[in-house]
């Protein structure tokens, strides 16, 4: 789906605005963000152990070695999501907000206890999705569990703003009529979109490498995240790689 | 090039006038809410002079009831009604909540000043008769009004896969997309201002006159007082374009607008 990738992505490049940023792996059990943000040999403590008062927050966050204003928060491999409690997540939440920015949770799959929790104390949400229809459908719940869960629904507070974020996108395949298309989504989610990443071999490649994606700014998938990050901050870009690409006879040489 | 039309040469006779009559109707006064007491009351007095009752428009007055009676069963009342030949075509009297509910009905809140007030023939003794119609006035009166929002439901954003909006005793409008897997239930009208995707149910307690209207049909399901139609039975010409949805007899029809 592209969560982890995108929560790594989006965090560096708040960052290198200089913008002093935490992300926080909420995929408990099936932690991910460490290796995409190539730390995963620098983890002592973890997210639970903080909750848990065994480690301070501190101790936990891991600076990361490319950009100074970031550090990761990783979650534990050895428990499970209920280890995440309502209380301690708030307080690990306004602990660093004392310090940070901005604060990127990353939300592990489904509408379980896990992703609750990542989503409870938001005030802005990015939801991930993939041009197929099962997708868009889970995103739309996921939207209406946002507007009726999370803190500010509970508390009566102006609703999470809510962003979307389009990844895998293939415009051959939308040609081919495989896949739905930017507007097809826009649509069906009436939601304007942060961004769309193109599908991409550069994403795999940053993820086994341990490289945020957003780094390679040779990549149009790199490129379009940046676009992301500066539409969120308020910069009005054109979407790019909205439209099949056509190779050139060099390009085609150079395989691409 | 033309002179100027005289005003009597090109305009055109006009279609109506408009004017106020009067006209004495009967009124059905209810003293109480059970709907099976009414009915065997209505059928000995229709049996007495069934002429009478054949098409004759009917008001109900609600000043007889007791105070805190409760919610009046209105779609029963107004089908036993019509059961019996009359047409009934408003209320007097009651409370808000009364009101919004025989506005689901498509019923007329008919004002005090069009029918004298007297006092109910029971409380004729009590020294002083309270105004009957609209009780507690000052002090129940933002009671009051949270009923009249509390019957009718407005709802503004998207109407995302898996909630539910449900607007108990009144109509239900949404100015925003309902999405697929997304339920909207009403036990009067619904009414959607934009792509309805999802499923929309309305006459939720057997109002069978209850329709839904939506500017965009892609539903998966319609169903109004319990007879419904999966999106496999609705015809392709009819969607993705304005429409009404109502019952007719025991067929559900889907009509363009």
């Amino acid at each position: 789906m592209g969560k982890t990738t995108t929560s790594a992505a989006l965090a560096m490049g708040l960052a290198q605005r200089g913008h002093r940023t935490a992300v926080i792996d909420f995929d408990v059990g099936l932690r991910n963000l460490d290796l995409i943000m190539g730390c995963e040999r620098r983890v002592v403590y973890d997210f639970v152990n903080v909750i848990n008062g065994e480690a301070n927050i501190n101790q936990a966050l891991i600076r990361d070695k490319r950009c100074d204003a970031l550090y990761v928060l990783p979650a534990s491999q050895t428990r499970d999501k209920e280890a995440l409690t309502k209380d301690g997540v708030g307080r690990v939440l306004e602990e660093l907000g004392k310090t940070f920015d901005y604060i990127v949770c990353d939300s592990p799959a489904g509408i379980e206890h896990g992703a609750h929790m990542a989503m409870y104390y938001a005030d802005d949400a990015v939801v991930v999705t993939n041009p197929e229809v099962s997708s868009v459908r889970d995103s739309d719940r996921m939207l209406g569990i946002l507007s009726s869960k999370s803190r500010r629904a509970e508390r009566n507070e102006a609703p999470i703003r809510e962003y979307l974020l389009l990844t895998r996108y293939a415009p051959e395949r939308v040609a081919k009529g495989e896949m739905l298309s930017v507007n097809d989504v826009r649509e069906i989610l009436s939601l304007d979109l942060l961004g769309v990443i193109p599908e991409s071999k550069a994403v795999l490649n940053a993820s086994n490498s341990g490289v945020p994606v957003i780094l390679d700014t040779e990549s149009d998938a790199g490129q379009a995240y940046h676009d992301a990050v500066g539409r969120y901050l308020g910069e009005d870009l054109p979407h790019r790689f909205l439209e099949i690409k056509k190779k050139g006879f060099f390009s085609r040489l150079m395989g691409g | 090039m033309t002179s100027h039309p005289t005003a009597g040469a090109d305009s055109p006779k006009p279609a109506f006038e408009l004017k106020a009559a009067t006209f004495t109707l009967p009124v059905i006064r209810l003293l109480g809410i059970d709907m099976d007491a009414v009915a065997d009351q209505l059928g000995v007095k229709v049996d007495q002079a069934p002429d009478f009752f054949r098409n004759t428009p009917v008001v109900i007055d609600l000043s007889g009831l007791p105070p805190g009676a409760g919610q009046i069963e209105f779609p029963l009342l107004v089908g036993l009604m019509r059961g019996f030949g009359m047409i009934p075509v408003g209320i007097r009297g009651g409370t808000e909540e009364q009101h919004a509910a025989a506005e689901a009905m498509e019923l007329a809140i008919l004002g005090d000043a069009f029918v004298r007030r007297t006092p109910p023939r029971e409380a004729a003794s009590q020294p002083d008769p309270r105004p009957a119609p609209r009780p507690a006035a000052s002090p129940a009166s933002a009671v009051a009004e949270e009923g009249v929002h509390a019957s009718q439901r407005l709802v503004t954003r998207p109407v995302r896969s898996g909630q539910r909006v449900y607007a108990p005793g009144g109509d239900l409008s949404v100015v925003a997309p309902v999405s697929h897997g997304a339920e909207l239930m009403a036990d009067g009208n619904i009414h959607v201002y934009g792509p309805l995707r999802g499923r929309a149910m309305a006459g939720m307690k057997g109002d069978i006159s209850a329709r839904i209207f939506c500017q965009d049909l892609q539903a998966e399901l319609l169903s109004v007082a319990g007879h419904y139609r999966i999106s496999e039975n609705i015809p392709d010409e009819v969607k993705g374009v304005p429409v009404q949805i109502f019952l007719d007899g025991d067929v559900l029809r889907v009509e363009k607008l």
